[in-house]
């Protein structure tokens, strides 16, 4: 048995898997006789989600890395075809070179095309271009009856809007077809400002988004006091030019420096997290405040540079909680923050964003407009899921959302009442697929 | 880095060979691609293009077929006239028990595994040896497999023929020495492709496919003689060789 995992290492399993090699394969056969041997099915694309939604512990994943070849790369149009496994960072590695960039991208360049869509990711530039979705202009899914469909938003519309953001239950995407956007040079020019206090970030965000194709900003959540809600704000755009005597390197190399060994359990405690961020904090509100040029690869990937950073939680993993809430419930956000900081669980890396109105194409995307944010809290057990139970229920009663692909923990009520299309939704998932997520979130309790 | 040279791949829908091919194509290089399936041969040619390789042609052919290796290797030569680097990358893994219950699956194995590589590799050594090249130009790269270093009973005919490829390249290094071309005998351990689909994998000696080929592609641009990918299998594979026989053959291997 091979392992597959997730990225947050919860929960730990071995898992059962196939791996198709060629474009036009057949699924496994999971015929009712042998249901409880090969079980159900679920596509796997390279497990960058924290959670369970990638993965099927009594049935098999259909792992989508060898389907990683690149079928058409149109210069001029910037249109691309490509099979569901290649990763970001393969596209970047020959868009780039051309003066094209991806038109939406996660916190990792990691991610295959397949597990973009399925879970509808959304980056640093959601105030202005939406989901990843917004920019597929078509795929093919496979269904484990043999059926193929071609989905696009003129073409099996209800098909293609279930899978974006249908997390792998509708089929397998064997390929996809995307709209790259045009830059200048591979240099994001970033503008860095200090915020206290989440009025000040709302006030920041606000101005910047009608200005700025990206933001983000990180927020200090282990801090009280004066230090309440600290942070710094991102704003950028692709550089016109590359500055003068940056290199113009369109990729950089492989990560240098990766954590080799799980740390031990001792290494994240809330007196570690807090010299991080006040060290974070004071290191870059010094140095960076103001303008300045930063290579793609760092401003949209800081972690991709550290290896399996995931490992510095130690064996016993982490959980990852990501919520969004409408811009008018800033006082739920506030009082999210505080129980944060009370709880001393928090991480260094909590990120703050704002989500515009931009539509999500699918049925269960997760991005909605409101703010958005997303930290790791080590895993202590009990206490840990009882904070974010806790959490949950604000969150709900905010009329916000909590992310399925950072997700291993939520309930099927606070599932139903995020994703209010989850009932349209079950007409489309493809009747051998399921996920330990999906049998979660469908629990009767 | 930019290198634009020309290679030719035999096997070239092997995971090892897609994954070979990748790094030369991202250097800007010229890829002959050479396979017996004609759609898969497309679906890499148009990913190798994307990737950056400067040209790529295909060539169909079932390698199995001797009385064609002549006209194939006329047909490479009509794509490319300075050809700087054959890799050999196709293979079979048999079922050592029906190779024990049936010659004709032995004499499949040998075929495809070491027959048809040494009537490719006779021809191809023939022209390079009437080439007036620069040292280190030139490099025929070979993969074998550490099956080869030592018969034992779960594995010997596949074995067997890897052993035989690889004695016949020392000998062709030895020949090939004075026309400046370098011969590379590639012995990888286990790799994760779907010739090892139905074995359970997983641990530390599995290796990935993209791996290995780095670990070639350096190798054949400095034309080393012989490698091991990963290398730890270098000091296993020296234990191995050298338990006394009277010992190894009660070892249940
Ligand atoms: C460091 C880090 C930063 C991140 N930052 C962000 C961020 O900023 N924004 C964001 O939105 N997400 C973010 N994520 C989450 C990540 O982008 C998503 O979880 C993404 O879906 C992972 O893609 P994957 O290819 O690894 O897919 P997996 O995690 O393997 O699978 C994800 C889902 O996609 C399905 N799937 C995979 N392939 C196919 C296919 N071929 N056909 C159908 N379904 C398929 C799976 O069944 C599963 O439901 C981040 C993750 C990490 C580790
Ligand atoms: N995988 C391992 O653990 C391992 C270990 C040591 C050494 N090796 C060696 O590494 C090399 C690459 O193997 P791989 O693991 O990448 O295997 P693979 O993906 O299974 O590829 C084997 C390739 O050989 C081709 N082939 C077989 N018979 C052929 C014939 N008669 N004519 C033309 N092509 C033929 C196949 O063509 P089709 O695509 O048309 O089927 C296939 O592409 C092989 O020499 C293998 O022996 C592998």
């Amino acid at each position: 048995m091979k392992k597959y995992r997730s990225w947050a290492f919860i929960p730990p399993i071995e898992q059962k898997a196939v791996r198709p090699q060629w474009l036009g394969f057949k699924l496994p056969d999971t015929n009712e006789g042998e249901k409880e041997k090969s079980g159900s099915l679920l596509p796997y694309g390279n497990g960058r989600s924290y959670g369970d939604s990638c993965l099927n512990v009594k049935g098999t994943v259909v792992d989508s890395r060898s389907l990683n070849r690149f079928i058409h790369f149109d210069e001029n149009t910037g249109v691309l075809k490509c099979e569901a496994g290649v990763t970001f960072a393969d596209i970047l590695a020959v868009i780039v070179p051309k003066n094209w960039f991806l038109p939406v991208t996660p916190g990792t360049k990691f991610v295959t095309v397949g597990g973009a869509i399925a879970n509808d990711v959304h980056g640093k530039n959601h105030h202005q271009d939406g989901t990843f979705g917004r920019h597929v202009l078509g795929f093919e899914l496979l269904r484990s009856n043999g059926d193929t469909l071609l989905c696009s938003p003129d073409e099996n519309k209800d098909f293609y809007a279930a899978t974006i953001g249908g997390l792998g239950l509708t089929g397998f995407i064997t390929w996809a077809e995307i709209q790259l956007i045009k830059i200048e040079s591979p240099y994001i020019k970033v503008e860095t400002t200090a915020f206290h206090g989440l009025d000040e970030f709302y006030a920041l965000s606000e101005s910047a988004n009608k200005n700025h194709r990206y933001s983000v900003a990180w927020i200090d959540c282990a801090s009280s006091g004066k230090n309440f809600a600290r942070g710094l704000f991102m704003a950028g755009d692709h550089a016109d030019h590359t500055p003068q005597g940056k290199p113009n390197k369109a990729v950089q190399a492989e990560p240098k420096l990766s954590i080799p060994f799980n740390f031990p359990k001792l290494a994240l405690n809330r007196y570690s997290i807090k010299a991080f961020n006040a060290l974070y904090f004071n290191k870059n509100s010094a140095m960076s405040a103001g303008t300045s040029y930063q290579h793609y690869d760092s401003y949209f990937y800081p972690l991709d540079g550290l290896g399996d950073w995931n490992r510095i939680y130690g064996k016993q993993g982490f959980y990852q909680y990501q919520f969004v809430v409408p811009f008018s419930e800033k006082a739920t956000m506030e009082k999210i923050l505080n129980k944060i900081v009370e709880s001393g669980l928090g991480s260094f890396l909590a990120v703050l964003k704002e989500f515009g109105d931009v539509d999500s194409p699918g049925l269960l995307s997760f991005p909605r407009p409101g703010i958005c944010l997303a930290l790791d809290f080590a895993n202590r057990g009990e206490t840990t899921l009882k904070l974010a139970a806790e959490l949950d229920e604000l969150v709900i009663k905010a009329g916000g959302a909590v992310y399925p692909a950072k997700d291993v923990r939520m309930s099927s009520q606070a599932f139903k009442a995020y994703f209010p299309k989850m009932e349209e939704f079950k007409a489309f998932i493809d009747p051998k697929f399921t996920s330990d997520f999906w049998k979660r979130v469908n629990k009767e309790s | 880095m930019n290198n634009n040279e020309t290679a030719v791949i035999f096997g070239a829908t092997s995971a090892v060979g897609q994954a070979l091919s990748k790094i030369h194509a991202e250097q800007g290089g010229a890829l002959i691609l050479v396979g017996r399936d004609e759609s898969k041969l497309d679906v890499t040619a148009a990913d190798l293009r994307t990737r950056g390789a400067s040209q790529v042609d295909c060539l169909v052919a079932d390698l199995d077929d001797f009385d064609k290796h002549q006209s194939l290797l006329q047909e490479i030569e009509n794509k490319a006239d300075d050809i700087a680097k054959y890799y050999f990358f196709y293979g079979t893994l048999p079922d050592q028990k029906a190779c024990e219950a049936s010659w004709q699956e032995s004499h499949k194995a040998l075929t495809t595994n070491f027959l048809s590589a040494a009537s490719l590799l006779t021809l191809i050594a023939n022209k390079v040896e009437t080439e007036s090249k620069n040292k280190g130009d030139r490099g025929i790269i070979v993969v074998t497999s550490v099956a080869g270093d030592r018969g034992r009973q779960s594995n010997y005919i596949y074995g067997a023929a890897k052993g035989g490829l690889t004695l016949f390249l020392q000998g062709l290094r030895n020949r090939l020495h004075k026309s400046g071309c370098s011969v590379t005998t590639v012995k990888p351990g286990f790799i994760d492709t779907p010739m090892t689909s139905d074995i359970e994998k997983g641990g530390p000696l599995w290796a990935t496919p993209e791996k290995v080929a780095v670990d070639i592609y350096k190798a054949a641009q400095k034309g080393k003689n012989e490698i091991y990918t990963p290398n730890f299998w270098m000091p296993i594979m020296l234990i191995i060789k050298n338990i006394p026989e009277t010992i190894f053959k009660k070892l249940s291997l």
